[in-house]
């Protein structure tokens, strides 16, 4: 009997594992030796400062081209990470709720979300779903989120206030029931009632099954979503790692003691 | 068994005409090249009328005398017009396949893809058993329609149906909007067109149904030099949609259409198209050149007309859907989406002749190239001097995939008269990664993200084409990007 028929427990509990990970992008190293491991349910923080890879490790986890992985690997729900497309990933339960959210002009934010869904039912061998049971799914998501039909019907992310971009992404990850969902500098660009929205609306989504890794450079998102484990990143690694009050201290005394660990 | 005894009939009967050839005549084909034999031929298979008969011979002369267009951005081989057959009736159920099992595979594909049913795609295919079923079929839909719309006053018919039960409309009205001496490749088609549609909306009537459906089964039939007349009497409205939905694979090079609309006082037409003609392959091997001239005049005041086209088929697309505006107050449109990818060449948009006082015009056009593809939207707009206050709204966007693909944008402005007001805007952008990555992120594959955002591109056009098409033209523009990234 091999390993792959019978698994041990510990093996299945780990949703995301990050092994020795370098990346680089054209051609310069940004991580350089990066180890995370998650479980399922666990909400982890990535907090460091500007430069120091956060955005680069989020769109390595999603497969953006461009972005190169030297030696490491990335396991996921225990498979391959950096075997697979971008769509397969989203395919097999990722989620990344983008930084700067993408304008596609033409496109309303309903079609996309329902071709979204329905590409994600496919990959997994599920039916699609017609307009009807659509509409009432979404809008079962939108009214927590303060989200109106109207935006519904305008085109994706163009002409979007900073607050309804950034409620559009917690929207698509409410409908796309990711098992991990990586959130890029989610509170950037938000005041403080939107960050309130924002940040209630992903702590609803929090649930055994998903996993967050939430991207900050700033302290205020986790006030909301509060996290089981946080990592301090400098210069492409992981430097110090602890619980919610890590996240506290950091706010206090700033990123300098940590830059120099790394250095 | 009967449709040949038909056949051999009707070739003996063209024999007896005495300007019918006596040999080398093949069943159903007329001899190569293009001469005045040749165009007496096809009138007298037609058994038309000798005014036509001359009509087609004053165009001939004149083809004679004019020299092809090079002022398009279009390059191509030098055609022979000496090296191709101008008849050839509709093949035989003989000729067929046996079933869909014998169809080209790639073919059952893409109308597997739009979404065409089984029985509409063995008819598409030219199956030859089902042929039959199906011609008896459409010939009983067919029916149906003509006697709801003949209930309602509408003549919809083969314009060689025209010609004998309508002759003086169509005696009338050919010619009218496109004159025989109209261009090299109009003069051509009045020389030797073969068959098309006829549409006449009596006064005061709005067409009960979009002249669709049978129109799309029949294209599977029609010839390289169509030709369609459309009139609608004063008052009246219709809304017309030409065009195949599944590639045709024929063989024929040159494909030379005419299309002429008339608009009475208050009348409407509403005219739609799309256009997927077999493009060639990702060599830039074979394929439709595609030169079409389409005109309608707005000869009466309030009177409308509005071309829709989806063109994403064809090797060489070389066409501009016009509008005069003669009557007062009247409204030109012109909403276009060219897609052109692999080798394909575009060069399409339209003009905009202002005559009457207080007319309109709107020109929304979207290109979008791939691979190694060539768009030029090239647009008039003419105000004469009558033409008091008078406005046209022009917007032309053009879309690149790649970095081998070439859009321009080519608009030729002439006012002449001052209280006229012309605008024009124009974009260039390309797809970007950012948008790409976003979809894909989102679970959606790479090329049904091309699809989407295109179709968002696309979007104010695509909302001018009636439902049941739109939808169509939707998975059309997916399929025609397929390939073009990665």
């Amino acid at each position: 009997m091999s390993i792959a028929d019978h698994q041990p427990e510990e093996f299945v509990k780990i949703m995301l594992e990050i092994k020795d990970l370098h990346a680089s992008v054209d051609g310069k190293p940004i991580l350089k030796g990066l180890d995370l491991t998650m479980g399922p349910g666990e909400v982890h923080a990535i907090m460091g400062p500007n430069g120091s890879g956060k955005s680069t490790l989020s769109y390595v986890i999603a497969g953006r081209d461009g972005y190169e992985v030297t030696e490491g690997s990335i396991l996921f729900n225990g498979r391959d990470l950096m075997e697979m497309e971008p769509d397969e990933r989203a395919g097999e339960g990722l989620f990344l709720a983008f930084q700067y959210p993408v304008e596609i002009p033409g496109v309303s934010t309903m079609n996309f979300l329902k071709t979204s869904l329905n590409a994600i039912r496919a990959y997994r061998g599920e039916d699609e779903l017609d307009a009807m049971e659509f509409l009432k799914f979404v809008r079962e998501q939108t009214a927590t989120l303060n989200i109106t039909d109207e935006l519904l019907k305008r085109a994706v992310n163009v002409g979007f206030s900073g607050g309804e971009k950034k409620r559009n992404e917690v929207l698509q990850m409410a409908v796309l029931r990711p098992s991990l969902a990586v959130l890029d500098e989610t509170d950037s660009g938000l005041d403080v009632d939107a960050l309130k929205i924002v940040g209630e609306g992903v702590t609803g989504l929090r649930s055994p099954e998903r996993s967050m890794l939430v991207i900050t450079h700033y302290q205020r998102l986790l006030d909301y979503v509060i996290p089981d484990r946080v990592h301090v990143l400098a210069d492409g690694r992981i430097v110090a790692s602890g619980d919610a009050d890590l996240a506290r201290e950091l706010e206090e005394k700033g990123y300098a003691g940590f830059s120099k660990a790394a250095a | 068994m009967a449709v040949t005894q038909e056949t051999v009939q009707t070739v003996q009967e063209v024999e007896k005409y005495k300007y019918g050839f006596v040999t080398d005549i093949d069943t159903d084909t007329a001899p190569k090249g293009l001469n005045e034999d040749i165009i007496r031929f096809i009138s007298a298979r037609k058994e038309e009328p000798q005014w036509l008969l001359d009509w087609r011979l004053k165009a001939y002369a004149h083809w004679l005398t004019m020299e092809e267009p090079d002022w398009a951005k279009v390059g191509y081989p030098p055609i022979d017009y000496q090296d191709a057959y101008y008849y050839s009736a509709p093949k035989s159920a003989e000729d067929g396949p046996e079933s869909l099992d014998d169809v080209d595979p790639e073919l059952l594909a893409t109308y597997e893809k739009l979404g065409i049913p089984l029985h509409e795609q063995e008819v598409l295919a030219g199956v030859k058993n089902v042929a039959v079923d199906a011609v008896f079929d459409s010939v009983s839909v067919a029916t149906t329609f003509k006697e709801t719309l003949a209930a309602h006053g509408v003549i919809f018919c083969s314009i060689s149906e025209a010609v004998k039960d309508h002759p003086e409309l169509v005696k009338e009205y050919l010619g009218s909007v496109v004159p025989y001496s109209d261009n090299f490749f109009a003069t051509l088609n009045c020389a030797v067109f073969t068959d098309g549609s006829f549409v006449y909306i009596p006064k005061g009537v709005r067409c009960p149904m979009e002249l669709s459906t049978y129109f799309r089964i029949n294209a599977a039939n029609t010839g390289q030099f169509e030709r369609t007349l459309i009139i609608a009497d004063e008052g009246s409205y219709v809304s017309y949609l030409e065009g195949c939905t599944a590639p045709m694979r024929d063989e024929n090079q040159l494909h030379a259409a005419v299309v002429e609309l008339v608009a009475h006082k208050d009348a409407e037409i509403k005219y739609s198209t799309v256009q997927n003609w077999y493009p060639g392959d990702e060599n830039g091997v074979g394929g439709i050149y595609n030169f079409v001239t389409k005109r309608g005049a707005c000869r009466g005041d309030d009177s409308k007309i509005s071309w829709t086209q989806v063109e994403t088929g064809s090797a060489i697309t070389w066409k501009y859907p016009s509008c005069i505006l003669q009557g007062d107050r009247s409204v030109g449109e012109f909403y276009s989406i060219a897609i052109t990818n692999n080798f394909q060449q575009a060069d399409t948009g339209t003009k905009m002749i202002h005559l009457g006082k207080d007319t309109k015009s709107r020109i929304i056009s979207k290109g979008i190239s791939a691979g190694k593809s060539q768009a030029t939207y090239r647009g008039l707009v003419k105000m004469m001097p009558n033409a008091s206050g008078a406005r046209n709204y022009s917007q032309c966007d053009s879309l690149l995939i790649g970095s081998e693909c070439g859009a321009h944008t080519v608009p030729y402005i002439e006012s002449r008269n001052r209280s006229a007001q012309v605008e024009h805007e124009a974009t260039t952008s390309k797809i970007s990664d950012d948008q790409l990555f976003y979809c894909r992120q989102r679970g959606i594959g790479e090329e049904e993200a091309v699809a989407l955002i295109v179709n968002g591109f696309c979007r104010e056009v695509l909302q001018e084409l009636p439902m049941e098409f739109a939808v169509e033209a939707q998975k059309l523009v997916g399929i025609s990007l397929e390939g073009s990234v990665g």
